[in-house]
């Protein structure tokens, strides 16, 4: 270890020392590696009761898309869920990192947390790093004060709306509930009304696919509705599975379960050269 | 000719740009048109808003005409290239006029014809800066197509441009079927333009509707909503 001094970060806060370095990069043709997206439809909506969350289940990197079905409704707090759109890291640690300093406010407080904490947490985090944390999310909750639905951009900025979209496809989402969207909507509707959306989303946006989440809250609770539809199934080209030439005459038939063959050591060695 | 004082992009591969003019940007803009085929002929919509930049500058402008006897051009996009490209136009029909052979151009022609002219603009780097919906019915037949500023063209049985492709398409998708009845046909664009109405800036609740059937053509203007 050189006990020369290093350098460090000022404390706190994003670092914005090498941005003028990558602009100028990026003017020359040098662009960064494309990071993985979930190029998403996210959707809310509140109904009757509370609210409901929907979000599609692809995430891509590029043109590939790596992960066919990934969780885009993330745990904020028992009342509290939200869907993140924009660079995966950064949904997940933002929302992580949120959900445990309300967990902390909890136990400080001895009450059930609330929406708009949620999102003050959040917008403030966001501002500070300047839209660098390119998390777009829509937060939904139900807490004391009533149903809550909001949307958060990257840059720090929040709307409080009946129905919210966000990624991707929210113009195809957003062209669903404009056109069918109306106050006192009841669960079933609603859970059907979000489908809607989530699908227009899968079908007409290339970069959401795959299935649909649902997560409904409501005073007494919430129910996760993970792969509520699944419009996108596996198909296999024969539907049979293999089978042998009709010519071939069957000798003998003889099932082995492989459980009994497998022998397992309890704390055996480690695997020798 | 008249010298423009052109910006000259950094890594410019054409040379020379003073003695030549090309459309770099749009000005008067036009917002989305949207059409269907239904039963009986075509559908098509388009507001009548022309934008300057972000100024709703003109409120009453018709951006859907008839081009002959059988079909209609409705276009988004710069309002003065779509003037030059119904001035070719009038030219196309006239000339097939003269011939007075008891044939007249097609829907399926004059898309033919303006897919070549966005596509050799395009190829001179001066494009037409426009999103066109060709629509129309000859002798029984509904036809209904699109070219795009770089000369993409396509027929399908329902069409939008600009951000009618984002917000339109994804409910005609849905609630689209063979054989639609004029009300459905109606209250399916109505609802597109809703939509439109809601979520783009640059539209306007002032629509013109164009209604083409097999036995004549009819048009609304100024519906106003």
């Amino acid at each position: 270890m050189s006990k020369s001094v290093i350098k460090t970060p000022p404390k706190g806060g994003f670092s914005f020392d090498l941005c003028k370095r990558n602009e100028m990069l990026a003017k020359k043709g040098v662009n960064p590696p494309s990071f993985r997206k979930t190029g998403t439809t996210i959707v809310g909506l509140i109904f009757q009761d509370g609210v409901i969350l929907g979000a599609d289940t692809r995430a891509t990197e590029g043109p590939i898309v790596c992960d066919k079905n990934c969780e885009k409704i993330h745990y904020m707090a028992p009342n509290i869920y939200c869907c993140g759109a924009g660079t995966a890291a950064d949904t997940e640690a933002v929302t992580d990192m949120v959900s445990s300093q309300l967990q902390l406010h909890r136990y400080h407080t001895g009450r059930e947390s609330r929406v708009v904490t949620a999102l003050t947490l959040l917008k403030r985090h966001l501002f500070n790093y300047q839209g660098y944390v390119s998390a777009a999310l829509v937060l939904g909750g139900v807490d004391v004060t009533g149903p809550h639905l909001h949307t958060i951009y990257p840059h720090g900025s929040t709307d409080t709306l009946p129905f919210a979209t966000m990624g991707s496809g929210s113009l195809a989402a957003m062209a669903v509930f404009e056109s069918n969207y109306r106050e006192g909507l009841t669960r079933d509707e609603g859970i059907k009304l979000v489908t809607e959306a989530i699908c227009s989303g899968i079908f007409n946006d290339l970069g959401s696919g795959s299935n649909v989440d649902i997560c409904v809250i409501t005073k007494g609770g919430k129910e996760y509705l993970r792969n509520h539809l699944q419009p996108n199934p596996r198909t296999y080209t024969s539907s049979k599975g293999y089978s042998f030439p009709k010519k071939t005459e069957v000798l003998l038939t003889k099932i082995t379960p492989l459980k009994e063959k497998v022998e397992i050591i309890e704390g055996g060695d480690v695997m020798e050269e | 000719m008249n010298f423009m004082a052109l910006k000259q992009p950094e890594n410019s591969l054409l040379g020379s740009e003073s003695d030549s003019q090309r459309t770099l940007y749009p000005y008067v803009t036009g917002t989305s048109v949207v059409a269907l085929k239904y039963k009986d002929g075509i559908l098509m919509a388009a507001d009548m808003g022309g934008s300057y930049g972000s100024t709703l500058r003109y409120k009453s402008v018709e951006r859907m005409k008839p081009i002959g006897k059988h079909s209609l051009l409705g276009a988004s996009g710069e309002i003065s290239d779509f003037q030059e490209i119904l001035h070719y136009l009038d030219e196309l029909i006239l000339y097939d006029n003269m011939w007075d052979d008891g044939n007249s151009l097609g829907p399926k022609e004059v898309h033919n014809y303006l897919t070549r002219v966005m596509y050799n603009r395009r190829n001179k780097f001066n494009p037409l800066w426009n999103s066109l919906v060709l629509g129309g019915v000859k002798n029984g037949n509904k036809y209904l197509g699109t070219v795009s500023m770089i000369g993409v063209n396509f027929e399908d049985n329902h069409v939008a441009t600009g951000f009618g492709n984002h917000l339109a398409r994804p409910i005609l998708r849905q609630e689209w079927h063979e054989n639609l009845s004029f009300e459905d046909g109606v209250k399916l664009l109505e609802k597109c333009v809703h939509v439109l109405l809601y979520r783009d800036r640059s539209a306007v609740n002032k629509l013109q509707v164009h209604i083409f059937l097999y036995t004549c053509r009819l048009h609304l203007l100024d519906k106003s909503s």
